[in-house]
C-alpha cells in the first residue's frame, strides 16, 4: 500500500518567532549601506524618490498579504518539501497513463544537459557570446531533419497541440482555403485546442475514419488542410499514409501528420509518405513526465520558401565566418518572426520550449538509427504483449485488438465492471496508476519500453482482481 | 608582490571557451552507441511480430542519425554548454525587458525532484494533492500580487499567457452578442507580442505611438477609440522603462467605450508593492513566471505564464480549474464559458514549483525590496552611461527611469560609425550580452539594458566600465569593433546566405543536397493550384 502524507494540519512557518531581519541572500542592494550609497552617488534622496512617476492614487495600498518570508533555504526546502511529499510519484508505483504524456527513459546524459547551468540561464544572447546554445539548436534541427527525412525543422514551438494548429492555420494561409479535415482519433483536449487556435484561418474542421473511401468522400477542393495522427489517440498504427496523401494532393490539400517522434524507429518517416508539414511533441525524447509541463511541439517542412516563410517560430541556418574551417549559426529568415515585424509577423513567438530540443537531440544522438530502431521495436513489442496477455487472460476486451497499436490502446468495461474511476482509483493499492479513464466504461492504457513483463503481468493481475471484485 | 584578479580587471582579460566542436553529425563512427533500450523477451517479440505484420508504413532505411558514444555525446555537449553564457555566468544585465535576474539553485532541486519530475498528469488526483495544493497556492498568491480575482497558471509562456488574455476578452464579448468589437489597441514601446497574438486572435491591430514623454497621450488613445474596441493592450513600464502616469485614465476610457484592458506585466520587476493591475482598473494581466519570479529561461523555454483575471472574465478561464472541496484539491473541467484548453494539462509544472519557492523565499517585504533593488540598480546603471559622451537615454528626458532604459547610441555613431549592434558583438569579448532593441528601431541605434535586483553594485561596475572602454575603442580604433568579436567561441559570421532560399542551410541534409548535389528521394508533395493567395513577404530582418 502506498503512503500517503495527510495534508499538515498547520502550514509550518519560519522557525524564527520574530521576523527574519537578515539581508536576504537574493538582494545583495540591501546588505550595510548599499542602498544609501548607491542613492547618495546618484543624488537621490530616497528609494522613495524613484517610484514618483507613479501616481499617489495608483499606489497599492497595503501590503500582499503573502506567508512569512523563507529567508533560509533550509526552511524553505522543508515547507515545500511537505507539500511535495503528498505526491506519488511514478518511482513509487507502476504508471501505465498516457493520453498525451508518456513515462518513457530518461536518460541520464538527457538530465545532465537539461541541467547545465549555461544551458539553464541562457536566454537571447546572439551566436557569439552563446555560440554553443546556437550549435546545439542548429544540431537539434539536423538530427530531427534526419529523423523525419525532411530538410527545415524550426526552433519547438509550446507543445504538439499548439504545433498541429500551427500546421492547419499555414496550411489555411497557403492556400487561402478555410477547411480542414482530421483524420483517426485524437485526443479530445488536442482537437478542443486546435479548433480554438486555428478559428480565425480555418472555420470548419471535419473528421472522418482512416479508412480510406471515408477520407477521400470527407475531402473537397475547399480543403485546406488533411490532418492524420500517428500513432492515433488509441495507439492505432495502421493508417494508409501514402493513401491519404494522394487523396489530400489530389484536392489541392496540404497533408500535415501529426507524429510522436519517438515511434520513428519503426516507422515509415511521414514526408517519405506524402507528408508536406510533419509536427509533433518532444515529450517522449528524454523530456520526462513533470505532470505535463514538459512539452515542445516540432514542426517540420520540406525546404520550400512558400512552407519556411510560414513558420512562425526562430530558425538557424549554418554560415560561415572569417576563419576557414569555423562554423556559425544565426536566424535565417528572421524577418517571419513577430518580433521583427509585430503584427504583420506569422502568427507570434515568445519564450517556448528551446532546451526540450537541445534534450530531444541529444536523446536522437544517443540512440542512433539502431537505438531509435530497438526502442519502436521495444514498444511495440510491450504493447503488442498487453494487449493479448489481456485478452487471454481477462474477461475484458481490447478495442480493436486484432490491430496494431504503439504504445497505446483502449480497454472497453463490462457493465460488470466497476466505472473506469472506481476502478483506477481501486487499483493505486496494488501501487498501480493504471490508465486514464476516457468515460465510465473506457480506459486509455500506456505501455512503453520502461515495462518490464513482470510490470505488465503484476497490472493485468491487479486488473483482472478488481474488475472481478 | 603578486598582482591578484580583481572585479575591475576582471572583464578586461576575458576569454570565452573556444573548442571548435564539430557537429554532432560529424562525429562518432558506425556502430558506436550511446544508450541501449531495454530488450524484449522472446514472447513479447513474437507478440510484436504479429503486430508489425499489420503496419503498412514500416521504416525501411534507419534514420541517419548520429552514431556516437556516450562519453562522446556527453563531452560534445558540455563543450557547447561551456560556449554559452548563461546568467549564471555572467553579468547578464544587457538584455533588456528580459528581466534576467538569479534563478535559486533551491527551486531547481524541488522542481527536480521525483514528486514533481516523475508526476503523470492524469494520475489519480488522490496521488498528486502536494502538486494540486501548490497550484492552488500559487494562483492565491498572484492574485494578491496583482489584486486580481482569480487565476490560470496553464500558459506556457508569457506571450501565450497574453493570447490566453485576449481570448478570454473575445470569449467575454462573445457572450454579451458583441461580436462587432473587431478592434485591438496597443502602443508601440508595448512589447510585440501584445500585438502579434491580437492578430493572431482575429483583430485588427491599431497601435498608437509614444510621444516624446515615452508613452502615448491620452488624445491619442481618444482619436482611435470607437465601439469597435475589444481590448487595449498594455505594457507600463512599456519596454524603455517610463512608467505612464495616466494609465487609469487610458483603462478608464476604453471601459466607457466597452472595451477591456488587458495589462502586460512582463515588466513587473519594476513595480512589486508600488501598484497593481488593480489598482489601475485592468480587467486582466499576465506575469513571466521566468521573468519577474525567479525562474530559468532554459535557453528560450520551457517558460510559465500566469493569467490573471477581474471576476468579470472568470468564467473563461481555461479549464480545468483547481478547486478545493471538503479538504481535498480537485481539477474542475466542468467550466462552459472556459475558453477551453490553452495547453496541454496544466501549465509548465516545473517553472510553477520554482517560482512558488521564489515568492516564498520572498515574501511581502521581500518582493518590495526586489522591485526596490532593479529600480535603483537601474538608475546607479543610467546615471553612468549618461556620464559617457555618446550614450543618451532619449524620450521622456526629464522623466524618471523605473526598471530599464533603452539607451541611444546615435551621437557615437554618427561621430565613429560604430553601430549599436556593432558594439554589442564587442562587449561578448568582455563576457557580457548587450541587446538592442525589438523592431522597428524607434529609438536609433538602441541599446536596451535591465539591471534587476540580482547583480551587486561592483558587477554593475564591470559591465559600466566594460562598456566605456568598448566606446573608448570605437572613438580610438572602429575597426577593432567592426571586426569584433575576437575572444569567443566564434569569428565574424558571414551570413549573407541565410535569407535566401536558395543558399540558406537550415540543416545538414539541406546542406547535402543544396551545396553536395546529394540528390533527395522524389516524394509525393503537394502542388500549388491556380489562385493561390499571394504570399506576404516582410522586408528581410536580422535578430540584431
Amino acid at each position: 500500500m502506498l503512503q500517503r502524507t495527510p495534508e499538515p494540519k498547520q502550514a509550518p512557518q519560519a522557525t524564527a518567532t520574530a521576523p527574519d531581519t537578515r539581508t536576504h541572500p537574493y538582494l545583495p542592494h540591501t546588505a550595510g549601506a548599499a542602498t544609501e550609497d548607491m542613492l547618495r552617488h546618484i543624488g537621490a534622496d530616497s528609494l522613495e524618490s524613484l517610484f514618483v512617476d507613479v501616481p499617489a492614487a495608483l499606489r497599492q495600498p497595503q501590503p500582499f498579504g503573502l506567508p512569512a518570508a523563507l529567508r533560509s533555504e533550509a526552511d524553505l526546502a522543508r515547507y515545500v518539501r511537505r507539500r511535495l511529499n503528498r505526491n506519488t510519484p511514478a518511482t513509487r508505483a507502476l504508471n501505465f497513463c498516457g493520453a498525451g504524456v508518456y513515462q518513457h527513459d530518461v536518460p541520464a546524459v538527457c538530465v545532465e544537459v537539461a541541467g547545465r547551468a549555461e544551458f539553464v540561464s541562457a536566454y537571447a544572447g546572439e551566436p557569439y557570446e552563446d555560440h554553443g546554445k546556437h550549435q546545439a539548436l542548429f544540431e537539434y534541427q539536423c538530427v530531427m531533419a534526419e529523423l523525419l527525412e525532411m530538410d527545415v525543422v524550426s526552433i519547438p514551438t509550446y507543445d504538439g497541440y499548439q504545433a498541429a494548429g500551427t500546421a492547419l492555420r499555414m496550411a489555411g494561409r497557403i492556400t487561402g482555403r478555410r477547411r480542414a479535415l482530421t483524420v483517426g482519433s485524437l485526443l479530445d483536449d488536442k482537437r478542443s485546442r486546435i479548433t480554438e487556435y486555428v478559428a480565425p484561418t480555418i472555420n470548419e474542421i471535419a473528421q472522418s475514419t482512416a479508412d480510406i473511401a471515408a477520407v477521400r468522400d470527407a475531402l473537397d477542393e475547399t480543403t485546406a488542410a488533411v490532418l492524420l495522427e500517428i500513432p492515433d489517440a488509441e495507439g492505432l498504427v495502421d493508417a494508409d499514409i501514402r493513401a491519404i496523401a494522394d487523396a489530400a494532393h489530389a484536392v489541392g490539400a496540404i497533408f500535415v501528420v501529426s507524429v510522436d517522434p519517438i515511434a520513428l524507429g519503426l516507422l515509415a518517416a511521414p514526408a517519405t509518405l506524402g507528408a508536406d508539414i510533419v509536427c509533433g511533441d518532444l515529450q517522449s525524447l528524454g523530456n520526462g513526465m513533470h505532470f505535463g509541463g514538459a512539452h515542445a511541439g516540432f514542426l517540420a517542412v520540406h525546404d520550400d520558401p512558400r512552407f519556411v516563410y510560414e513558420l512562425p517560430t526562430r530558425l538557424f541556418g549554418a554560415a560561415p565566418t572569417q576563419v576557414e574551417g569555423e562554423l556559425g549559426f544565426t536566424d535565417l529568415a528572421y524577418e517571419r518572426t513577430s518580433l521583427a515585424a509585430r503584427e504583420n509577423g506569422v502568427e507570434w513567438i515568445g519564450t517556448a520550449s528551446s532546451l526540450s530540443a537541445i534534450v530531444a537531440s541529444v536523446f536522437l544522438s544517443l540512440h542512433g538509427p539502431h537505438g531509435m530502431r530497438e526502442l519502436g521495436d521495444a514498444i511495440l513489442d510491450r504493447t503488442s504483449y498487453a494487449i493479448e496477455a489481456i485478452s487471454e487472460r481477462t474477461e475484458l476486451q481490447v478495442r480493436d485488438a486484432e490491430r496494431p497499436h504503439f504504445r497505446e490502446f483502449v480497454i472497453e468495461l463490462p457493465e460488470t465492471a466497476p466505472t473506469a474511476s472506481v476502478l483506477l482509483e481501486r487499483l493505486v493499492a496494488h501501487d498501480v496508476f493504471g490508465g486514464v479513464a476516457l468515460s465510465d466504461r473506457e480506459v486509455l492504457v500506456s505501455v512503453t519500453e520502461v515495462h518490464t513483463r513482470d510490470d505488465i503481468d503484476h497490472y493485468i493481475n491487479a486488473l483482472a482482481q478488481e474488475v472481478a471484485a | 608582490m603578486i598582482s591578484f584578479p580583481t572585479r575591475a580587471t576582471q572583464p578586461f582579460n576575458y576569454h570565452g571557451a573556444k573548442w571548435n566542436e564539430p557537429l554532432i553529425t560529424d562525429i562518432g563512427a558506425p556502430g558506436e552507441r550511446g544508450l541501449l533500450p531495454p530488450a524484449s523477451d522472446t514472447d513479447m517479440r513474437e507478440s510484436g511480430s504479429r503486430a508489425r505484420a499489420g503496419i503498412p508504413s514500416v521504416r525501411q532505411d534507419a534514420a541517419r542519425l548520429p552514431e556516437v558514444g556516450q562519453a562522446q555525446v556527453l563531452r560534445h555537449m558540455l563543450r557547447l554548454s561551456q560556449e554559452t553564457l548563461g546568467s549564471h555566468l555572467n553579468v547578464d544585465i544587457g538584455q533588456g525587458t528580459c528581466t534576467i535576474k538569479y534563478n535559486p539553485m533551491i527551486n531547481d532541486d524541488l522542481a527536480l525532484s521525483d514528486e514533481v519530475a516523475q508526476l503523470h498528469p492524469l494520475q489519480p488526483e488522490s496521488t498528486v494533492q502536494g502538486m494540486l495544493q501548490i497550484f492552488a497556492e500559487m494562483e492565491e498568491f498572484l492574485c494578491k500580487v496583482s489584486g486580481l480575482s482569480a487565476c490560470s497558471l496553464q500558459p506556457g509562456s508569457g506571450s501565450a499567457a497574453i493570447y490566453t488574455n485576449i481570448r478570454m476578452v473575445q470569449a467575454y464579448h462573445r457572450s454579451r452578442g458583441e461580436e462587432h468589437r473587431n478592434i485591438v489597441i496597443t502602443t508601440s514601446f508595448s512589447h510585440p507580442s501584445n500585438a502579434a497574438t491580437a492578430r493572431s486572435a482575429g483583430y485588427e491591430v491599431v497601435t498608437i505611438e509614444s510621444t516624446e514623454d515615452g508613452y502615448p497621450s491620452v488624445e491619442s488613445l481618444r482619436e482611435v477609440l470607437t465601439e469597435n474596441v475589444a481590448a487595449l493592450m498594455i505594457t507600463n513600464p512599456e519596454d524603455i522603462g517610463v512608467y505612464n502616469p495616466h494609465i487609469k485614465e487610458f483603462v478608464d476610457l476604453v471601459h466607457e467605450h466597452g472595451g477591456l484592458a488587458i495589462y502586460d506585466q512582463a515588466n513587473a520587476n519594476a513595480l512589486l508593492g508600488i501598484t497593481r493591475a488593480a489598482d489601475a482598473g485592468f480587467d486582466a494581466c499576465q506575469f513571466n513566471l521566468h521573468k519577474t519570479f525567479g525562474a530559468p529561461h532554459f535557453s528560450g523555454g520551457p517558460a510559465s505564464g500566469a493569467c490573471l483575471v477581474a471576476e468579470k472574465l472568470e468564467p473563461f478561464l481555461p479549464a480545468p480549474v483547481v478547486v478545493k472541496r471538503d479538504g481535498v484539491y480537485a481539477l474542475d473541467h466542468d467550466r462552459p464559458l472556459s475558453i477551453g484548453k490553452v495547453r496541454p494539462f496544466y501549465g509548465v509544472t516545473g517553472q510553477i514549483v520554482r517560482a512558488y519557492a521564489w515568492i516564498l523565499a520572498l515574501g511581502d517585504e521581500g518582493l518590495e525590496q526586489v522591485t526596490q533593488g532593479a529600480v535603483l540598480n537601474n538608475n546607479y546603471l543610467l546615471h553612468e552611461l549618461l556620464q559617457i559622451e555618446g550614450i543618451e537615454a532619449p524620450l521622456a528626458p526629464n522623466g524618471h527611469r523605473l526598471e530599464q532604459v533603452r539607451f541611444s547610441l546615435k551621437q557615437l555613431a554618427d561621430r565613429t560609425g560604430v553601430r549599436s549592434a556593432e558594439l554589442a558583438v564587442r562587449m561578448a569579448d568582455f563576457g557580457f550580452h548587450y541587446w538592442t532593441s525589438h523592431h522597428p528601431y524607434v529609438v536609433p541605434e538602441p541599446a536596451t539594458f535591465e539591471t534587476t535586483e540580482s547583480y551587486s553594485r561592483s558587477e554593475l561596475d564591470q559591465f559600466i566600465a566594460s562598456l566605456k572602454a568598448v566606446v573608448a575603442e570605437a572613438e580610438a580604433d572602429p575597426e577593432l569593433v567592426q571586426s569584433a568579436p575576437h575572444r569567443v567561441a566564434v569569428s565574424r559570421i558571414d551570413d549573407s546566405a541565410v535569407n535566401t532560399p536558395e543558399t540558406w542551410i537550415p540543416s545538414m541534409r539541406s546542406y547535402r543536397s543544396k551545396y553536395l548535389g546529394e540528390a533527395a528521394a522524389e516524394v509525393p508533395r503537394w502542388e500549388p493550384f491556380e489562385g493561390l493567395p499571394e504570399p506576404r513577404r516582410n522586408a528581410p530582418a536580422a535578430h540584431r
